[in-house]
C-alpha cells in the first residue's frame, strides 16, 4: 500500500508536467486546429537559457521566472515567425510547418552551439523526501505537484472568468463564428501562444530540474508526451489535455515500477498499445469535445 | 435615403453566378425579409453584406459609406450584426458567455449593460443564464443567437433563415420575436424560406429566384400576389 501510495505521488508529479504542455498543445490545436510539433522547442530553448545561467553562476531560484519567460518569448517568436504566414492554410501545411520550426531550432543549436549534451548541476533540495503517515514521498514531486494545481487553477480562472478567456473559448470551439462575433483572430492566437508558453515555461522549469539536461533535442520527448496526453484527453478538449497527462504519467510510473525488471523497456510500447485499444473503443479520447454547427 | 443600400451586386462561387445584379434597399427601421426557395442565392446576398464572401460585381453602401467587400469584424464594428443560420451558438459556453461574445466589440461597462438590456428582453435566457447553450432548445437557440447579435449594438440586423429546422411551435416563436424587435423600431434584413410567416411580419420584402430578385415591394401587396408565388417560390410557400 506504502508503495502504491509512493508511485502514485510519483506518477501524478511526472503527469503534471505532461498535463501542463498538453494544456498548451490543446490550447494551440484549439484555435489553429494545429498538433504543434514545435511545442517542445519552448523547452530546447529554455534548457539552453537554463544552461547559460548554471555558466554565470546564477542561483536556482532566479532561473524559474527566467525559464518562463524564455518560453513566452519563443512561443510568440514561433508564431510570429512561422505561423502567422500560413494561417488559414490547410492542417496539413502547418502542421508541416511545426514540424520544419522543430527541424530548424535543433538544427540552429547543433551550428551555433554543440550536437553535444550540455548538463547543469540540479538543485540539491529536489532528490529530499518527506515522510508523511509513515510514506516517503519526494519533495520535489510535492512541489512540481502543488505548482501544477495552483497553475491550473489559475488556468482555469482564467479561462472561465475573464473576457480574454470566454474569447479563447469560444474560438476554439468554432473560430469562424468566433471572428463573426468580432473577436480579433490576431489577439486570441497570440493570447493562446503566450499561454501556452506559461505554460511550457513552467512545465520546463520542472523537466529542467529533473534531468538537468540542455540538448538540441531536449524538448522533444516531453512534446511528444505531451500530444500524446492531449489525444488520450480528447484532442482539444482542455481538460481532457490535463486528465490525459495525469494518465499518461500515472500509467508509466505504475509501469516502470511493476513490470519485471527486464521487461520495463516495453514501457512505451504498452503505452502505445494502451493508446490504441483506448481509441479503438473511444476513438474521440477520454472527453468528446463538442462543437458548434457549421454551416 | 436608405441605411442599407445593395446595387448591382453580383456574386460567383468559380464560374458560377450565384447571385445576379441584385439591388435591394433596407431604411432605418424597416424590417425587410428576401423570400425565395432554396438555391435562390438570398444567404449568398446576406453573406456578401455581411462580409463573408468578396462580391464579383456591385456596390454595398452601408448608413452612407461604401462597405462592399469589407471583412465580417469590420461590418460588426460599423453597426451590421449577423444572426447566422444554423444559430451557430457555441455549445460549450454557458448563455451568459455566448452573450459575452456577442458584446466582444463593446466596452466592459456596456458590455455589462447591454447584458442586464438583453436579460429583460429575453426572460428565457436569464433563466438559463449559467447553463451550457448545448443543452437549449432549438427555439431558445434561436433566440440566443438573436440576443447575442443584439449585444453588439448593432443599428442593423441581418438574419440568415431564423426559422430553419425548428419544430412549428419555435417557429412561430421565432416570428413573434422579428414582430417584437420591429415594434422596438429595430432595423432587419432576414432571408426567410417561409415566405408566408416573413410577408407577415416585415414591411417589405424582395423574391429572388435563381440569383436574381424577380420582384420587390410592400409585404402585403406581395402577399396578395398568388401568381408571383406559383411562378418564382412555388405552391407550397402560400
Amino acid at each position: 500500500m506504502t508503495e502504491l501510495v509512493q508511485q502514485t505521488v510519483d506518477g501524478l508529479g511526472r503527469g503534471s508536467e505532461y498535463a501542463l504542455i498538453a494544456l498548451g498543445i490543446a490550447l494551440i490545436f484549439g484555435v489553429m486546429h494545429l498538433v504543434n510539433f514545435a511545442h517542445g522547442e519552448l523547452i530546447t530553448v529554455s534548457a539552453y537559457v537554463a544552461y547559460l545561467m548554471f555558466t554565470l553562476d546564477l542561483a536556482w531560484w532566479a532561473y524559474a521566472p527566467v525559464i518562463v519567460a524564455t518560453a513566452v518569448g519563443t512561443a510568440v517568436a514561433i508564431e510570429f515567425v512561422a505561423f502567422r504566414w500560413v494561417r488559414g492554410a490547410p492542417d496539413f501545411t502547418m502542421l508541416l510547418t511545426s514540424f520544419g520550426v522543430h527541424f530548424v531550432v535543433a538544427a540552429l543549436f547543433v551550428m551555433f552551439v554543440s550536437a553535444n549534451v550540455r548538463t547543469f548541476d540540479r538543485p540539491d533540495w529536489i532528490t529530499n523526501t518527506v515522510s508523511l503517515g509513515g510514506v516517503n514521498l519526494e519533495v520535489f514531486d510535492l512541489v512540481t505537484i502543488a505548482v501544477t494545481a495552483i497553475t491550473l487553477l489559475a488556468t482555469v480562472y482564467l479561462l472561465q472568468r475573464t473576457m480574454f478567456g470566454v474569447s479563447l473559448r469560444a474560438a476554439a470551439a468554432d473560430f469562424d463564428t468566433a471572428r463573426l462575433m468580432g473577436i480579433r483572430s490576431d489577439r486570441v492566437i497570440r493570447g493562446a501562444f503566450i499561454l501556452a508558453g506559461v505554460l511550457a515555461g513552467i512545465a520546463a522549469v520542472f523537466v529542467l530540474m529533473r534531468t538537468g539536461r540542455a540538448s538540441p533535442t531536449a524538448g522533444l520527448t516531453p512534446m511528444l508526451k505531451g500530444v500524446l496526453a492531449a489525444l488520450i484527453g480528447g484532442l482539444g478538449s482542455m481538460s481532457g489535455a490535463v486528465l490525459g497527462g495525469f494518465v499518461l504519467g500515472l500509467v508509466e510510473v505504475l509501469l516502470l515500477a511493476r513490470l519485471p525488471d527486464g521487461w520495463v523497456g516495453l514501457t512505451n510500447g504498452i503505452v502505445f498499445l494502451g493508446i490504441a485499444l483506448l481509441f479503438t473503443f473511444r476513438p474521440q479520447g477520454l472527453i468528446s469535445v463538442g462543437h458548434a454547427e457549421r454551416v | 435615403m436608405a441605411l442599407l443600400e445593395i446595387e448591382d451586386l453580383t456574386v460567383r462561387y468559380g464560374s458560377i453566378s450565384a447571385v445576379r445584379h441584385a439591388a435591394i434597399t433596407v431604411g432605418t427601421g424597416e424590417v425587410v425579409g428576401i423570400v425565395g426557395p432554396n438555391g435562390a442565392g438570398k444567404s449568398t446576398t446576406l453573406g456578401a453584406v455581411a462580409g463573408l464572401r468578396p462580391p464579383a460585381g456591385g456596390r454595398v453602401r452601408f448608413d452612407g459609406t461604401d462597405v462592399t467587400g469589407w471583412s465580417p469584424d469590420r461590418m460588426l464594428r460599423s453597426g451590421l450584426a449577423l444572426v447566422p443560420e444554423r444559430r451557430r451558438i457555441f455549445v460549450d459556453l454557458t448563455v451568459r458567455e455566448n452573450l459575452l461574445v456577442g458584446g466582444a466589440t463593446v466596452r466592459g461597462s456596456e458590455r455589462a449593460r447591454l447584458l442586464d438590456e438583453v436579460g429583460d428582453l429575453f426572460a428565457v435566457l436569464r433563466a438559463r443564464w449559467n447553463t451550457s447553450a448545448g443543452y437549449l432548445s432549438g427555439g431558445e437557440a434561436q433566440q440566443l443567437a438573436i440576443a447575442r447579435a443584439l449585444m453588439s449594438r448593432p443599428t442593423m440586423i441581418l438574419m440568415d433563415e431564423p426559422s430553419l429546422g425548428l419544430a412549428p411551435i419555435l417557429v412561430d416563436a421565432v416570428f413573434d420575436l422579428v414582430s417584437e424587435l420591429r415594434r422596438q423600431g429595430r432595423t432587419l434584413l432576414v432571408v426567410e424560406q417561409n415566405a408566408v410567416r416573413m410577408l407577415q411580419v416585415a414591411d417589405r420584402a424582395y423574391v429572388m429566384r435563381s440569383g436574381e430578385v424577380v420582384a420587390g415591394g410592400r409585404s402585403a401587396e406581395l402577399a396578395g400576389r398568388t401568381d408571383l408565388f406559383e411562378t418564382y417560390v412555388g405552391r407550397s410557400a402560400l
